[in-house]
């Protein structure tokens, strides 16, 4: 109930400034930025001295509250990246204020300016993306996934068709629950659907057998398959129900926060094909080859066009790592998921940056 | 010297009662009217740079979400107001069986405190303290995933002989209930019927009673023989149907109620019963005890005594404050989302999600609250005039 009282002071009292400059088609020169710092965000994070930043909070390997009260995860390491990246500097722990948003509180969170920006393994859309719909700016992909669906070895469900008559758990306000709509409806399946708002309670009732089946992201189910009572009695379907593109997310009509937010996680994922690490960052500033100097501002004003510092991925490396080992800490090592489509584009896999220029 | 009539008029206008009276009205007419077209405006012109329209027309696109439970025939294609309606309709079934059941337990509880059985008044007030003084949210989880998950198994469990509970095959609740064939619905009728019949039979014996000093003999047996062919119609008459465990492991048969909604109109009608005890408990201390001691003077039992004197003037405090339980109920029924039952905020706050329109869902959820709720106090308003004191 909370996000409704949120929703409604935030949005009746926010007011801000009109911003839109669209910079979803400009290219590497044009990015300088075009909005005076006063409307950004940018500048407010600075002047306030921490960044919020939005999570799931529950899902291990994304991002997970440890029992000293740390977070951890890929979707957390996102948040001090950036965080490095605009308060320069890699010890970022003090300067990130998490909060913990479910599903449906997640989008209104944001608009209402109650978190800086999200990285909460939110579904890149069209409709969430488009100024009519839900009025978000994504941030490129930091996981490509796609929903899959768990059940209980018990059931002795192997295919979509055999959840005929079954209860499947969802969460709402979420792709997934429009996707399991989509799928069953295509494959005629009646299904008992059973919907929570919250995902501690979606994964409760399934560890309680409320239902034999419970549907989300892969990741997500795997991540969440280790933290139920018994693992072995539950299974992934080798079923891939869609597309699921997870990423951070900022606001509409902010620019030059968006871009920020943008090309910090690009920069990880150009980090790792240059091969610099946290251990190298370091060393990596010797280094003869152009591009690196660059990406790593010992030449060039890359960073001070993005309203940055020139050095903000030497900071945001040496906080993180680069993707590939954000990768390994968070998911590769503690879930066991397959890199696949999350490789870099030289090996095969679907993550890619734009040159740093 | 007298003053005129002219010099009256001539009073400033700032010392005027009058016109202080009305500067206060207006001043205070024209701070609300500016407070809500700041906040309007404010939410409009944020919409407009977010680049956002306000209009209710995405209520006409396919909702394309599935919902769990419904009346009506709903498919995930069909449009977003009728997702709206079956998340009313939800709703309205939860807090109309609720209204019935909360009573019949607040009157109890709040009667048995004054029981003279030790046991029966200890019950009553731990039962009170007890959920009067903890989180309603935390008693529905503690239905839900106490209660209803404890008792409901891999297997169909038979509960109070007719009664079965399941996990499996869709789970559900299932409790005895008519077919619906015309010869039970025939029978309904009668039942209604007979009701009636009751009814007239009564005032009738008690007016011959009264004006004619008669013994209303004839009247008792033809109300005991309509007594015995009602509970006989509405014994076998009514074609009941009992649910039976399948070999599958379902159940058939009987009416399904979803461990959801189960779990929901348990917490709800427990939670609000407390509050409705102490309610029932307050009317009946209100009533003086001068009217208990005349009542035991004329000889009535503590059953007659409670029921034809005690309670029928305590109602009179009783009525008023039962209606803001009941509207407690009704707004308390949203919290079914905690525990995956789609009532109508439910199905609402998808809906926002998915569209992008969080304006447009939460005012059209504040309408309906608000007229549900405003029905409520009509409702109570009235029955309170047909029981509270007639002066003449």
């Amino acid at each position: 109930m909370l996000f409704a009282a949120t929703l409604s002071v935030a949005t009746l009292t926010a007011c801000t400034t009109p911003e839109t400059t669209d910079d979803a088609a400009a290219d590497g020169d044009e990015a300088a930025p075009t909005a005076t710092a006063e409307g950004s965000l940018l500048s407010a994070i600075r002047d306030r001295g921490t960044l919020v930043c939005g999570v799931e909070g529950s899902i291990p390997g994304f991002s997970f509250v440890e029992s000293d009260g740390s977070y951890s995860g890929l979707d957390v390491d996102v948040c001090r990246a950036v965080a490095a990246a605009v308060f320069e500097t890699s010890e970022v722990d003090d300067l990130i204020e998490y909060r913990n948003l479910d599903s449906t509180e997640r989008f209104t969170a944001l608009a209402g300016g109650e978190v800086d920006m999200l990285s909460r393994n939110t579904t890149w859309t069209s409709s969430r993306d488009a100024a009519g719909g839900n009025g978000m700016e994504f941030a490129p992909t930091t996981f490509y996934d796609g929903q899959g669906m768990m059940v209980t070895t018990a059931s002795g469900i192997q295919t979509l068709e055999d959840l005929e008559g079954r209860s499947v758990c969802v969460e709402t306000g979420t792709t997934t629950e429009l996707n399991l709509a989509d799928r069953m409806r295509e494959l005629g399946v009646n299904y008992n659907e059973v919907k929570f708002q919250d995902s501690d309670a979606t994964y409760a009732a399934y560890a309680e057998g409320r239902c034999e089946a419970v549907t989300s992201d892969r990741s997500q189910l795997a991540a969440r398959r280790t933290t139920l009572p018994s693992p072995d009695e539950h299974a992934l379907l080798d079923v891939t129900m869609s597309k699921e593109p997870l990423g951070p997310v900022t606001m509409n009509n902010d620019s030059e926060w968006f871009d920020v937010v943008k090309w910090v996680t690009y920069g990880l994922v150009q980090a790792e094909e240059f091969g610099i690490t946290q251990d190298s960052v370091q060393e990596a500033l010797q280094s003869e080859n152009p591009e690196i100097r660059r990406f790593l501002g010992v030449e060039g004003d890359l960073g001070s066009q993005l309203g940055l510092s020139n050095e903000f991925m030497v900071y945001a490396v040496e906080a993180v790592g680069n993707y590939g080992e954000v990768y390994e800490r968070n998911i590769g090592g503690q879930l066991g998921i397959d890199r696949g489509l999350n490789m870099l584009w030289t090996d095969g896999g679907l993550m890619y940056s734009p040159p740093f220029r | 010297m007298t003053p005129t009539g002219d010099r009256e008029e001539r009073i400033p206008i700032w010392r005027d009662q009058r016109f202080w009276n009305i500067a206060f009205q207006v001043l205070a007419l024209a701070a609300v009217i500016l407070l809500l077209t700041t906040l309007f405006g404010n939410a409009l012109r944020t919409l407009q740079s977010q680049g956002r329209q306000f209009n209710f027309d995405f209520l006409g696109n396919p909702a394309s979400f599935n919902i769990g439970e419904s009346v009506i025939p709903y498919q995930t294609q069909d449009p977003y107001w009728k997702a709206f309606l079956v998340g009313l309709l939800n709703t309205l079934r939860l807090i109309v069986v609720g209204f019935v059941l909360t009573t019949i337990i607040g009157i109890f509880a709040g009667i048995a405190s004054f029981s003279n059985n030790w046991l029966v008044k200890k019950i009553s007030q731990v039962y009170v303290e007890l959920i009067r003084n903890t989180p309603l949210l935390l008693q529905l989880f503690a239905w839900y995933f106490g209660v209803i998950f404890g008792l409901a198994g891999d297997q169909p469990r038979r509960l109070l002989r007719a009664i079965f509970i399941t996990k499996r095959q869709g789970g559900g609740v299932f409790i005895p209930w008519f077919t619906g064939e015309p010869v039970s619905l025939t029978s309904f009728g009668l039942l209604i019927a007979a009701a009636i019949a009751a009814v007239v039979l009564w005032r009738w014996r008690i007016h011959v009673m009264e004006t004619q000093g008669a013994s209303g003999q004839p009247q008792a047996i033809a109300l005991a023989v309509l007594g015995i062919v009602s509970i006989f119609l509405f014994f076998f008459g009514l074609a009941w149907q009992f649910p039976q465990p399948t070999e599958a492991g379902g159940v058939t048969g009987g009416l399904r109620m979803s461990l959801e909604y189960a779990a929901i109109l348990a917490g709800l009608v427990f939670y609000t019963g407390a509050f409705i005890a102490e309610i029932v408990r307050a009317g009946i201390q209100a009533v003086s005890k001068g009217q208990w001691e005349a009542g035991r003077a004329l000889g009535l039992d503590a059953g007659k005594l409670m029921r034809l004197i005690v309670f029928p003037q305590a109602l009179r405090v009783i009525i008023p404050s039962l209606n803001s339980q009941y509207m407690n109920l009704a707004k308390n029924s949203s919290l079914a989302l905690a525990i995956g039952y789609p009532d109508i905020y439910s199905t609402a706050s998808t809906t926002f999600n998915q569209t992008g329109r969080p304006i447009e869902v939460f005012i059209l959820i504040a309408a309906t609250y608000l007229t549900i709720n405003l029905v409520i106090s009509l409702a109570m308003n009235s029955l309170n005039r047909a029981v509270e004191l007639k002066e003449r």
